[in-house]
Protein backbone atom coordinates (compact mmCIF):
# COMPACT_ATOMS: atom_id res chain seq x y z
CA UNK A 1 0.00 0.00 0.00
CA UNK A 2 1.42 3.37 -1.01
CA UNK A 3 2.68 5.47 1.90
CA UNK A 4 0.79 8.97 0.85
CA UNK A 5 2.06 10.45 4.21
CA UNK A 6 5.69 11.14 2.70
CA UNK A 7 4.43 12.44 -0.66
CA UNK A 8 4.54 15.48 0.34
CA UNK A 9 6.91 18.88 -1.73
CA UNK A 10 7.24 20.42 1.70
CA UNK A 11 6.18 19.91 5.05
CA UNK A 12 2.97 21.42 6.60
CA UNK A 13 4.31 24.28 8.34
CA UNK A 14 4.27 23.74 12.44
CA UNK A 15 2.26 27.48 12.70
CA UNK A 16 0.36 28.36 9.07
CA UNK A 17 -1.51 31.34 10.82
CA UNK A 18 1.35 33.85 10.02
CA UNK A 19 0.75 32.68 6.44
CA UNK A 20 -3.00 32.84 6.27
CA UNK A 21 -2.68 36.49 8.00
CA UNK A 22 -0.41 37.73 5.14
CA UNK A 23 -2.48 36.26 2.22
CA UNK A 24 -5.21 37.80 4.13
CA UNK A 25 -3.38 41.30 3.99
CA UNK A 26 -2.14 40.45 0.02
CA UNK A 27 -5.99 39.89 -0.77
CA UNK A 28 -6.72 43.36 1.09
CA UNK A 29 -4.37 45.36 -0.68
CA UNK A 30 -4.58 43.84 -4.02
CA UNK A 31 -8.91 44.34 -3.56
CA UNK A 32 -7.81 48.15 -3.00
CA UNK A 33 -5.58 48.32 -6.05
CA UNK A 34 -7.80 47.18 -8.63
CA UNK A 35 -10.42 49.77 -7.48
CA UNK A 36 -8.01 52.37 -7.37
CA UNK A 37 -6.50 51.79 -11.39
CA UNK A 38 -10.14 51.00 -12.18
CA UNK A 39 -10.82 54.47 -11.89
CA UNK A 40 -8.48 55.85 -14.67
CA UNK A 41 -9.08 54.88 -18.56
CA UNK A 42 -5.29 53.77 -18.77
CA UNK A 43 -6.38 52.86 -22.84
CA UNK A 44 -6.36 57.10 -22.94
CA UNK A 45 -3.79 57.43 -20.76
CA UNK A 46 -1.07 55.46 -22.77
CA UNK A 47 -2.15 55.69 -25.95
CA UNK A 48 0.50 57.54 -27.47
CA UNK A 49 2.95 55.34 -25.22
CA UNK A 50 4.88 52.84 -27.33
CA UNK A 51 4.47 49.24 -27.05
CA UNK A 52 1.34 49.88 -24.47
CA UNK A 53 -0.59 51.77 -27.59
CA UNK A 54 -1.04 48.63 -29.05
CA UNK A 55 -3.23 46.98 -26.47
CA UNK A 56 -5.70 49.98 -26.57
CA UNK A 57 -9.18 48.72 -25.29
CA UNK A 58 -7.95 45.75 -23.31
CA UNK A 59 -5.44 47.69 -20.76
CA UNK A 60 -7.67 47.89 -18.00
CA UNK A 61 -8.94 44.47 -18.52
CA UNK A 62 -5.41 43.25 -18.85
CA UNK A 63 -4.28 44.89 -15.23
CA UNK A 64 -7.38 43.59 -13.47
CA UNK A 65 -6.99 40.12 -14.55
CA UNK A 66 -3.19 40.03 -13.63
CA UNK A 67 -4.18 41.49 -10.24
CA UNK A 68 -7.02 38.80 -9.83
CA UNK A 69 -4.81 35.70 -11.16
CA UNK A 70 -2.24 36.86 -8.43
CA UNK A 71 -4.77 36.97 -5.96
CA UNK A 72 -6.39 33.48 -6.76
CA UNK A 73 -2.77 32.12 -6.55
CA UNK A 74 -2.64 33.06 -3.26
CA UNK A 75 -5.88 31.71 -2.02
CA UNK A 76 -4.77 28.16 -3.87
CA UNK A 77 -1.47 28.30 -2.99
CA UNK A 78 -1.69 29.09 0.95
CA UNK A 79 -5.93 28.99 1.60
CA UNK A 80 -6.36 25.68 -0.20
CA UNK A 81 -2.78 24.11 0.84
CA UNK A 82 -1.60 23.41 -2.59
CA UNK A 83 1.62 24.44 -1.50
CA UNK A 84 2.26 21.61 1.05
CA UNK A 85 -0.13 18.89 -0.95
CA UNK A 86 0.75 16.09 -2.80
CA UNK A 87 2.25 16.36 -6.05
CA UNK A 88 -0.83 14.36 -7.43
CA UNK A 89 -3.22 17.00 -5.75
CA UNK A 90 -0.71 19.89 -7.33
CA UNK A 91 -0.80 18.52 -10.90
CA UNK A 92 -4.68 18.50 -11.15
CA UNK A 93 -5.24 22.02 -9.86
CA UNK A 94 -2.47 22.80 -12.86
CA UNK A 95 -4.52 20.96 -14.96
CA UNK A 96 -7.64 23.19 -13.60
CA UNK A 97 -6.17 26.04 -15.50
CA UNK A 98 -4.60 24.00 -18.47
CA UNK A 99 -8.30 23.04 -19.72
CA UNK A 100 -9.36 26.04 -18.91
CA UNK A 101 -6.95 27.91 -21.11
CA UNK A 102 -7.66 25.03 -24.00
CA UNK A 103 -11.49 26.19 -23.68
CA UNK A 104 -10.55 29.86 -24.00
CA UNK A 105 -8.04 29.96 -26.59
CA UNK A 106 -9.56 26.98 -28.85
CA UNK A 107 -12.81 28.80 -28.95
CA UNK A 108 -11.47 32.31 -29.72
CA UNK A 109 -9.00 31.52 -31.88
CA UNK A 110 -12.01 29.70 -34.05
CA UNK A 111 -13.99 33.07 -33.40
CA UNK A 112 -11.20 35.13 -34.90
CA UNK A 113 -10.15 32.94 -38.06
CA UNK A 114 -13.81 32.57 -38.99
CA UNK A 115 -15.76 36.00 -39.32
CA UNK A 116 -13.01 38.57 -37.77
CA UNK A 117 -12.87 39.78 -34.66
CA UNK A 118 -14.94 41.19 -33.24
CA UNK A 119 -17.41 39.01 -34.50
CA UNK A 120 -20.63 39.75 -36.56
CA UNK A 121 -22.57 38.14 -33.69
CA UNK A 122 -26.12 39.66 -33.97
CA UNK A 123 -25.37 41.90 -36.11
CA UNK B 1 -6.93 6.41 6.82
CA UNK B 2 -4.01 8.88 5.49
CA UNK B 3 -4.71 6.91 2.35
CA UNK B 4 -8.55 7.11 3.12
CA UNK B 5 -8.12 11.30 3.39
CA UNK B 6 -5.82 11.98 0.38
CA UNK B 7 -8.39 9.94 -1.85
CA UNK B 8 -11.42 12.28 -0.30
CA UNK B 9 -9.07 15.38 -0.97
CA UNK B 10 -8.28 14.22 -4.40
CA UNK B 11 -12.20 13.31 -5.15
CA UNK B 12 -12.82 17.18 -4.09
CA UNK B 13 -9.73 18.64 -6.03
CA UNK B 14 -11.29 16.78 -9.43
CA UNK B 15 -14.68 18.41 -8.92
CA UNK B 16 -12.89 21.65 -8.49
CA UNK B 17 -11.74 21.22 -11.92
CA UNK B 18 -15.15 20.44 -13.68
CA UNK B 19 -16.45 23.87 -11.53
CA UNK B 20 -13.45 25.51 -13.31
CA UNK B 21 -14.73 24.39 -16.48
CA UNK B 22 -18.35 25.70 -15.52
CA UNK B 23 -17.46 28.51 -14.88
CA UNK B 24 -15.03 28.99 -17.23
CA UNK B 25 -17.30 28.65 -19.94
CA UNK B 26 -19.34 31.39 -18.40
CA UNK B 27 -16.21 33.73 -18.36
CA UNK B 28 -15.92 32.65 -22.18
CA UNK B 29 -19.45 34.14 -22.80
CA UNK B 30 -18.53 37.31 -20.90
CA UNK B 31 -15.23 37.51 -23.06
CA UNK B 32 -16.86 37.08 -26.38
CA UNK B 33 -20.05 39.15 -25.98
CA UNK B 34 -17.90 41.58 -24.23
CA UNK B 35 -15.96 42.09 -27.55
CA UNK B 36 -18.96 42.44 -29.87
CA UNK B 37 -20.88 45.00 -27.40
CA UNK B 38 -17.94 47.29 -25.66
CA UNK B 39 -20.02 50.04 -25.00
CA UNK B 40 -23.29 48.28 -23.85
CA UNK B 41 -20.27 46.29 -21.67
CA UNK B 42 -18.85 49.41 -19.84
CA UNK B 43 -22.63 51.29 -19.38
CA UNK B 44 -23.71 48.11 -17.86
CA UNK B 45 -20.82 47.83 -15.60
CA UNK B 46 -21.23 51.51 -14.40
CA UNK B 47 -24.79 50.99 -13.63
CA UNK B 48 -23.19 48.24 -11.11
CA UNK B 49 -22.85 49.05 -7.06
CA UNK B 50 -19.13 49.39 -6.77
CA UNK B 51 -19.56 49.82 -3.03
CA UNK B 52 -21.91 47.28 -2.13
CA UNK B 53 -20.00 44.67 -4.73
CA UNK B 54 -16.93 46.08 -2.88
CA UNK B 55 -17.94 45.57 0.57
CA UNK B 56 -18.87 41.97 -0.35
CA UNK B 57 -15.39 41.19 -2.00
CA UNK B 58 -14.03 42.30 1.43
CA UNK B 59 -16.71 39.88 3.00
CA UNK B 60 -15.33 37.03 0.90
CA UNK B 61 -12.04 37.52 1.89
CA UNK B 62 -12.22 37.86 5.81
CA UNK B 63 -14.71 34.58 5.65
CA UNK B 64 -11.55 32.73 3.65
CA UNK B 65 -9.72 33.84 6.44
CA UNK B 66 -12.24 32.31 8.84
CA UNK B 67 -12.18 29.46 6.80
CA UNK B 68 -8.67 28.67 7.29
CA UNK B 69 -8.72 29.34 10.72
CA UNK B 70 -11.26 26.76 11.18
CA UNK B 71 -9.55 24.00 8.99
CA UNK B 72 -6.90 24.53 11.32
CA UNK B 73 -8.34 24.25 14.16
CA UNK B 74 -9.79 21.39 13.10
CA UNK B 75 -6.57 19.72 12.12
CA UNK B 76 -5.26 20.74 16.12
CA UNK B 77 -8.35 18.84 17.35
CA UNK B 78 -9.74 22.76 19.18
CA UNK B 79 -13.55 21.44 19.21
CA UNK B 80 -14.60 25.15 20.40
CA UNK B 81 -12.49 27.47 18.33
CA UNK B 82 -13.14 25.09 15.26
CA UNK B 83 -17.33 25.79 15.70
CA UNK B 84 -16.71 29.31 16.64
CA UNK B 85 -14.65 30.24 12.77
CA UNK B 86 -16.87 27.90 11.52
CA UNK B 87 -19.85 30.37 12.82
CA UNK B 88 -18.53 33.56 11.62
CA UNK B 89 -17.53 31.91 8.15
CA UNK B 90 -20.94 31.30 7.86
CA UNK B 91 -22.64 34.46 9.18
CA UNK B 92 -20.07 36.42 6.19
CA UNK B 93 -21.42 34.14 3.76
CA UNK B 94 -25.50 35.04 4.69
CA UNK B 95 -23.96 38.76 4.97
CA UNK B 96 -22.79 38.11 1.31
CA UNK B 97 -26.35 36.91 0.63
CA UNK B 98 -28.08 39.43 1.86
CA UNK B 99 -25.80 42.54 0.25
CA UNK B 100 -26.42 40.55 -2.93
CA UNK B 101 -30.17 40.51 -2.19
CA UNK B 102 -30.39 44.27 -1.84
CA UNK B 103 -28.47 44.54 -5.24
CA UNK B 104 -30.72 42.74 -7.16
CA UNK B 105 -33.89 44.19 -5.76
CA UNK B 106 -32.85 47.47 -6.76
CA UNK B 107 -32.22 46.32 -10.09
CA UNK B 108 -35.31 44.62 -10.23
CA UNK B 109 -36.90 47.73 -8.81
CA UNK B 110 -35.11 50.46 -11.66
CA UNK B 111 -36.62 48.10 -14.25
CA UNK B 112 -32.97 46.75 -14.88
CA UNK B 113 -33.93 42.72 -14.45
CA UNK B 114 -33.33 41.86 -18.31
CA UNK B 115 -35.67 39.43 -18.93
CA UNK B 116 -39.19 40.30 -21.42
CA UNK B 117 -41.22 42.90 -19.63
CA UNK B 118 -39.23 43.13 -16.44
CA UNK B 119 -36.79 45.06 -18.69
CA UNK B 120 -37.95 48.64 -19.70
CA UNK B 121 -35.01 51.09 -18.63
CA UNK B 122 -36.04 54.74 -18.51
CA UNK B 123 -33.84 57.01 -21.35
CA UNK B 124 -31.86 60.10 -20.54
CA UNK B 125 -34.50 62.28 -22.62
CA UNK B 126 -37.34 60.28 -20.13
CA UNK B 127 -35.75 61.42 -17.06
CA UNK B 128 -32.34 63.26 -16.72
CA UNK B 129 -31.50 62.67 -12.99
CA UNK B 130 -32.13 59.18 -13.20
CA UNK B 131 -28.75 57.37 -12.26
CA UNK B 132 -29.93 54.06 -13.69
CA UNK B 133 -31.02 55.73 -17.64
CA UNK B 134 -29.47 54.06 -20.86
CA UNK B 135 -29.42 55.97 -24.04
CA UNK B 136 -32.35 54.22 -26.30
CA UNK B 137 -29.06 52.59 -29.22
CA UNK B 138 -27.56 51.19 -25.89
CA UNK B 139 -30.91 49.39 -24.12
CA UNK B 140 -30.05 46.22 -25.76
CA UNK B 141 -26.30 46.05 -25.44
CA UNK B 142 -26.38 46.98 -21.72
CA UNK B 143 -29.33 44.33 -21.51
CA UNK B 144 -26.64 41.91 -22.96
CA UNK B 145 -24.42 42.88 -20.42
CA UNK B 146 -27.23 42.53 -17.43
CA UNK B 147 -28.54 38.98 -18.70
CA UNK B 148 -24.48 37.82 -18.18
CA UNK B 149 -24.33 39.87 -14.95
CA UNK B 150 -27.50 38.17 -13.59
CA UNK B 151 -26.25 34.55 -14.81
CA UNK B 152 -22.64 34.72 -12.96
CA UNK B 153 -23.72 36.21 -10.10
CA UNK B 154 -26.53 34.69 -10.01
CA UNK B 155 -24.84 30.26 -10.23
CA UNK B 156 -22.15 32.10 -7.82
CA UNK B 157 -24.79 33.27 -5.50
CA UNK B 158 -26.81 29.57 -5.59
CA UNK B 159 -22.70 28.31 -4.48
CA UNK B 160 -22.84 30.44 -1.80
CA UNK B 161 -26.00 29.31 -0.85
CA UNK B 162 -24.74 25.00 -1.39
CA UNK B 163 -22.11 26.49 0.57
CA UNK B 164 -24.35 27.56 3.53
CA UNK B 165 -25.65 24.74 3.62
CA UNK B 166 -22.47 22.79 4.00
CA UNK B 167 -21.00 25.01 6.88
CA UNK B 168 -24.29 24.80 8.47
CA UNK B 169 -23.65 21.01 8.40
CA UNK B 170 -20.18 21.12 9.71
CA UNK B 171 -21.47 23.29 12.94
CA UNK B 172 -23.51 20.59 13.84
CA UNK B 173 -21.24 17.29 13.36
CA UNK B 174 -18.17 19.30 14.96
CA UNK B 175 -20.63 20.25 18.15
CA UNK B 176 -21.72 16.47 18.62
CA UNK B 177 -17.61 15.99 18.61
CA UNK B 178 -18.03 13.91 14.89
CA UNK B 179 -14.52 15.47 14.27
CA UNK B 180 -11.13 14.48 15.72
CA UNK B 181 -7.02 15.43 15.01
CA UNK B 182 -6.81 12.24 12.76
CA UNK B 183 -10.42 12.99 11.22
CA UNK B 184 -11.20 16.31 10.01
CA UNK B 185 -11.40 15.50 5.97
CA UNK B 186 -15.41 17.07 5.84
CA UNK B 187 -14.42 20.37 7.26
CA UNK B 188 -11.33 20.45 4.73
CA UNK B 189 -13.23 19.41 1.82
CA UNK B 190 -15.67 22.03 2.83
CA UNK B 191 -12.87 24.65 3.14
CA UNK B 192 -11.80 23.67 -0.55
CA UNK B 193 -15.48 24.39 -1.86
CA UNK B 194 -15.80 27.63 0.41
CA UNK B 195 -12.34 29.31 -0.79
CA UNK B 196 -13.40 28.00 -4.54
CA UNK B 197 -16.36 29.67 -4.41
CA UNK B 198 -14.16 32.64 -2.93
CA UNK B 199 -11.63 32.97 -5.81
CA UNK B 200 -14.84 32.90 -8.39
CA UNK B 201 -15.78 36.23 -7.13
CA UNK B 202 -12.12 37.50 -6.89
CA UNK B 203 -12.14 37.21 -11.11
CA UNK B 204 -15.78 38.39 -11.02
CA UNK B 205 -15.71 41.53 -9.35
CA UNK B 206 -13.15 43.70 -11.38
CA UNK B 207 -14.76 42.28 -14.68
CA UNK B 208 -18.53 42.95 -13.77
CA UNK B 209 -18.17 45.98 -11.62
CA UNK B 210 -15.14 47.50 -12.40
CA UNK B 211 -15.16 47.32 -15.76
CA UNK B 212 -17.05 50.65 -16.20
CA UNK B 213 -15.74 52.40 -13.08
CA UNK B 214 -13.41 55.18 -14.90
CA UNK B 215 -16.85 56.38 -16.17
CA UNK B 216 -18.25 57.07 -12.59
CA UNK B 217 -15.10 58.57 -11.40
CA UNK B 218 -15.21 60.92 -14.09
CA UNK B 219 -18.57 61.66 -14.13
CA UNK B 220 -19.77 60.59 -17.42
Amino acid sequence: MADYSHDTTHEHPENPIKYYIGVFGLLMVMTALTVFVAQFDLEEMFKHTPVLEHFSGILNAIVALTIAAIKALAVVLIFMHVRWSSRLTQVIAVSAVFWLLIMLSFTISDYITRGGWPTTLGQ
Amino acid sequence: MEQQKEAGMIGMWIFLVTEVMFFGGLFLAYTIYRTNYPEGFLYGSHLLNVKLGGTNTVVLIVSSLTMAMAVYYSQKGERKKLVTFLAITLVLGLVFLGIKYVEYSTKIHDHLFPAASLYHPVTPEENPTSEHAIPSNLQRPVQVFLWIYFLMTGLHALHMIIGAGLLTTMILMARKGRFTKNYNSPIEISGLYWHFVDIVWIFLFPLLYLTGFHLTASGH
